[in-house]
């Protein structure tokens, strides 16, 4: 049994509400991006194509550098957000919110694809046939039908999003009680003298919850695959 | 009443160039061999295809016309299709399926989710989920929702071709209930003539992309391309005709065809109920002099129209048995030996064993032979 001092409950914490907020926010966008890659062609197909994926090739630091100069107090986006909604990202949970949302969207949207490549579009036509119009199929047929791919891609990204490092670090820094994931807690206690003990603790926790994400993901997997009968 | 289709259609190395005008309700069958445009034709009438040029009229509605940029999308068409593969939704239990399309339909019913049910015997598989059904069973839950949808014409492509002969033979007593008791129009495409003897009212008969024949069942039963499809086992006379009840001394189907009677193997029909039988014509023996002494229940009397070489050893005969035409199978010696050339009268004897009757739909707006 591991004992936790109360930062590093707090840690636990925060990376969790952290990861919890960040796939609530992908998923919708994730969604929609990833039907529109499959089932449409168009032009800048390929480019929309590469900047989903973009985050995986970048430096994590960087893609929190570009969040601060988008999203910054100072940014365009930052500061609209802040006169129109007075939603602060810099130094917040949500600002670790969006930059480990950012960095586990293509994650994301790649398992969707994969599951909505199996969805038999023989199926959305038969639902054509009987009356659905295109949001009721969507609803109705092609959404259940993916759940798969959505619930394996939400799981891998709330486990991505807890060992965000590098684009947390840049956006929102490592503030105690307030930014300080489980990854920054273990780098921050690797820092400081005699240390060690803590980071062990750390690297436990994060492992047992990694392994516990793959784990619960191939089982939601499995369950579903047995109700739809493959 | 009619079903108005054209459409032309270019896809790579495939041209459709389809045209056809049948009156309704009647199952049109869509007849050739595998891959000559009768899925495309299908996919056009139910909107899921484009068609290049085209014109769906049914009834009163243009559901397409290229030329007047008219295109009702195929959630509006209110035309059911039964796909080959089914197309149950995997993620509902059978119920389901069918209220699925239940709630989609359009206010005025004509068809109620109990009588769909009776009729195609789904009760005891409501609760199933879609992949613990036979092939059979997946069918009829298909042709099912289909119906639920309240379509004003159903399409149904190849449902049968991908069950074997015994799982057919458990439907189609089904297709011809639904044909019967519903009158609703449908276009049914298969590369299986006996499906279509047992339900077509018309055949359209394609090849390579265009449609190069069409009529009624009993005359397109002649026809030459037909024929060459069908393979020559396979080639003989469909006549209709009405049931004349069982014969009291040898048990047989008695039938009234045109002005003659055949004696056909027994089936559960009363008197008066429309029937369609199959003349094959390697079962038909042909005599010049009126043959005694035979066992053949069936001697009719009429009159040679044309012989046609047919395939190098044999020769098809073409003979009147008073409005009606039947072709016998024989081979190039027995045409010359007994002279068989048009106008010659002749006996045709056929044995009861090998004829069997099919139900027929009774409408008779779309029954130009009856």
């Amino acid at each position: 049994m591991i004992w936790l001092n109360p930062s590093e409950t707090d840690a636990l914490g925060i990376s969790l509400s952290v990861a919890a907020r960040s796939v609530l926010l992908s998923l919708p966008p994730a969604v929609l991006l990833a039907w529109v890659l499959t089932r449409r062609r168009f032009l800048g197909h390929t480019l929309l194509d590469a900047l989903v994926h973009l985050p995986l090739v970048l430096p994590p630091v960087m893609v929190g550098y570009l969040l601060l100069l988008l999203f910054g107090a100072r940014g365009p986006i930052g500061a609209w957000l802040e006169r129109a909604f007075g939603i602060e990202l810099v130094f917040t949970r949500n600002g670790a919110a969006l930059a480990t949302a950012v960095m586990a969207f293509p994650l994301m949207v790649r398992a969707m694809r994969i599951s909505l490549e199996n969805v038999d579009r023989g199926l959305e036509d038969a639902a054509r046939t009987l009356g659905a119009g295109a949001l009721d199929r969507f609803a109705t047929v092609t959404l259940p039908l993916m759940l798969p791919g959505v619930l394996a891609g939400a799981i891998t990204a709330f486990s991505a999003a807890l060992g965000e490092f590098g684009a947390v670090i840049t956006f929102v820094s490592n503030i105690p009680g307030e930014t300080r994931t489980l990854p920054l807690a273990l780098y921050s206690a690797l820092q400081t003298p005699g240390g060690d003990e803590a980071a062990a603790r750390l690297a436990a926790i994060s492992f047992v919850l990694g392994l516990g994400g793959l784990l619960l993901s191939e089982w939601f997997a499995r369950k579903v695959r047995r109700l739809l009968g493959r | 009443m009619m079903l108005e289709l054209a459409a032309k259609k270019n896809r790579g190395n495939f041209a459709l160039d389809a045209r056809f005008e049948l009156p309704t309700p009647g199952v049109v069958a869509l007849f050739g061999r595998s891959g000559c445009g009768k899925s495309t034709v299908v996919n056009v009438i139910a909107g899921l295809l484009d068609a290049d040029q085209g014109r769906v009229v049914l009834d009163d509605a243009v559901l397409l016309d290229t030329e007047r940029q008219i295109n009702v999308t195929p959630e509006r068409r209110r035309i059911g299709y039964v796909f080959q593969d089914a197309r149950l939704f995997p993620h509902m239990n059978v119920a389901a399926n069918l209220r699925y399309a239940e709630k989609r339909a359009p206010a005025q019913r004509y068809v109620s989710f109990d009588a769909v049910a009776g009729m195609l015997d789904l009760d005891p598989l409501m609760q199933r989920r879609t992949h613990q059904l036979s092939g059979g069973e997946r069918q009829r839950v298909a042709i099912g929702r289909a119906l639920l949808s309240q379509p004003r014409l159903l399409l149904l492509d190849e449902p049968l071709a991908s069950l074997d002969a015994a799982r057919r033979e458990e439907v189609l007593p089904y297709l011809e209930t639904l044909r019967d008791q519903l009158a609703i129009p449908m276009v049914y495409v298969s590369h299986n003539f006996d499906e279509i003897l047992r339900l077509a009212t018309y055949v359209v008969l394609m090849e390579a992309g265009k449609t190069i024949a069409q009529g009624g069942v009993g005359e397109m039963s002649l026809n030459a391309n037909l024929r060459a499809i069908i393979g020559a086992d396979s080639v003989g006379a469909i006549v209709d005709g009405a049931a004349l009840g069982l014969d009291a001394v040898s048990g047989l189907m008695r039938v009234q065809v045109g002005s003659c009677e055949l004696k056909v193997q027994p089936v559960a029909a009363a008197a008066g109920v429309k029937l369609r039988v199959q003349l094959l014509a390697r079962d038909l023996i042909v005599a010049t002099r009126e043959p005694q002494h035979v066992s053949v229940r069936n001697v009719l009397t009429g009159v040679v129209r044309a012989v046609t070489g047919d395939d190098p050893g044999s020769d098809l005969v073409a003979i009147d048995i008073g409005e009606t035409l039947i072709m016998a199978r024989v081979t190039k010696a027995a045409t010359r030996e007994l002279g068989l050339a048009p106008s010659l009268p002749v006996w045709v004897l056929v044995k009861a064993v090998s004829l069997r009757a099919y139900p027929r739909a009774g409408w008779p707006r779309c029954d130009p032979g009856a």
